[in-house]
């Protein structure tokens, strides 16, 4: 008997539609946690630029709670603990929202940094050319900051797609729930992970050549003149 | 009946503060062994060596690590054998974390600027004595903030053992906030104790980050 004998693949990939559902679900869940996490990440690096001390130690709590805590934790706050205490959320806005101030943590750090990135001499440059205030900030210090942030940002991704995965503790029905489900019916619990690991490699490979594909035009000026 | 959440709880949930630790403990041993293994394998001069080593690497850093628990634990009973969850994570985590820690110290290694491995061989020095005497001694500093920051992300990521029912602090939370009632202090509770753990490990990551991840000053004014 050879090794393949031993698997059987059949039963799994029967079941194709449940697996594609759970891919596209896991798909579009991580995009909406990461511009959840983009808002408040910008959000908490915007209150960190602040004067007053009060208003910085606000978003620097956040960072440091959100980053020492183990994220599965941080969803069962919100879907077992608030129920608890009055506020009902179901599973996919608890999974959204947990999973947004998730990488609004991590965001807010590649933010600060891909603005600090942006030399101080550019925005006097761009002022004293009579550039206005929003003109600078859009035209040089943004689209610079962007460049410099952008392969940071695209790792992020990939990481909340993969912390995705355990939104299927709080019922979630999205790619690792669908393999749990496929498993628990066919017993075939090994095979059912193989190809939902190969699905997840395969959006993470999609993911990235997608978005390097894009850097090209959203960095276009780092590529002008380069051979 | 229910019981109100109280000391003895919180006294449940510190005991079982040691169990994450213990996993995060030998998932750190284990991956530190796997990790040098990595490393070995992608500075390897055999192709299919590199290959092997960068295609685990590849696939451990692009799947989720629940579903490479999921694989250990449930694959494990299909073959027959009756893995207890602590081994199954232990095995999933240290495999994880080998491929993790090996990119860290793959990049420290590589982080060495060229020209001091070719100012040893040039004065006359083996490959094995370059590696050995001038290059891996200036790659350790800077591997350690990451190692440490490393650290930190796995004693976290030992919460997702509770989805396979290994017993630590994150599966007692579970537990205390089925008889109690009250899942917002109990996990609250969890996530402070994380907290407790992991929040001196990121200050020391840190700290470590401003003294040896610098710019390395070089050896001293050029005499001749």
């Amino acid at each position: 008997m050879s090794l393949f004998d031993a698997f059987d693949f059949s039963g799994i990939l029967a079941r194709w539609p449940e697996l594609a559902w759970g891919a596209f679900t896991t798909l579009w869940i991580a995009v909406a946690a990461m511009i959840g996490g983009l808002a408040i990440g910008a959000a908490a690096a915007w209150a960190g630029l602040s004067r007053h001390r009060a208003v910085r130690l606000v978003p620097a709590v956040y960072v440091e709670a959100i980053r020492n805590t183990p994220f599965l934790v941080q969803a069962y706050v919100l879907y077992f603990g608030l129920p608890a205490i009055g506020m009902r959320l179901t599973s996919y806005p608890a999974a959204l929202l947990s999973l947004s101030i998730y990488a609004g943590a991590y965001a807010a750090e590649i933010l600060r940094a891909g603005i600090e990135a942006v030399p101080g001499g550019q925005v006097e440059a761009a002022r004293s050319l009579g550039l206005s205030r929003i003109a600078t900030l859009r035209l040089v210090v943004l689209r610079q900051a962007l460049a410099a942030m952008y392969p940071a940002l695209v790792s992020q991704f990939v990481l909340v797609m993969l912390a995705s995965s355990l939104v299927s503790a709080i019922a979630v029905p999205e790619l690792t729930a669908a393999a749990n489900d496929i498993q628990g019916q066919t017993f075939r619990s090994f095979e059912a992970f193989m190809v939902v690991a190969a699905l997840y490699l395969a959006l993470t490979a999609l993911v990235r050549t997608g978005l390097a594909g894009l850097e090209r035009r959203v960095c276009a000026f780092r590529f002008v003149g380069a051979r | 009946m229910f019981q109100t959440f109280g000391w003895g709880h919180v006294e449940f949930l510190v005991a079982a503060l040691q169990w994450t630790a213990a996993l995060a403990g030998m998932a750190m041993l284990g991956g530190a062994l796997g990790g040098l293994l990595m490393v070995v394998l992608r500075l390897s001069r055999l192709r299919v060596l590199r290959g092997t080593a960068r295609a685990v690497t590849y696939v451990v850093q692009g799947t989720p690590l629940l579903v490479q628990l999921f694989l250990a634990y449930f694959g494990a009973a299909q073959a027959g054998l009756q893995v207890p969850p602590l081994l199954a994570a232990a095995l999933a985590f240290t495999l994880w974390a080998s491929a993790f820690l090996g990119e860290i110290w793959r990049g420290a290694i590589e982080g060495v600027p060229t020209g001091q491995r070719e100012a040893g061989l040039a004065l006359g020095l083996r490959p094995g004595q370059v590696m050995r005497r001038i290059v891996l001694p200036q790659a350790v500093r800077p591997a350690i903030p990451p190692t440490v920051g490393f650290l930190v992300q796995l004693v976290k990521n030992t919460a997702i053992a509770s989805i396979i029912g290994f017993r630590e602090l994150t599966r007692a939370g579970q537990i205390v906030a089925n008889v109690t009632f009250h899942p917002m202090a109990v996990f609250l509770v969890v996530a402070l104790l994380y907290f407790a753990l992991c929040y001196p490990l990121s200050l020391i990551a840190r700290r470590l980050e401003r003294r040896l991840g610098g710019p390395r000053p070089l050896a001293g004014p050029i005499t001749v």
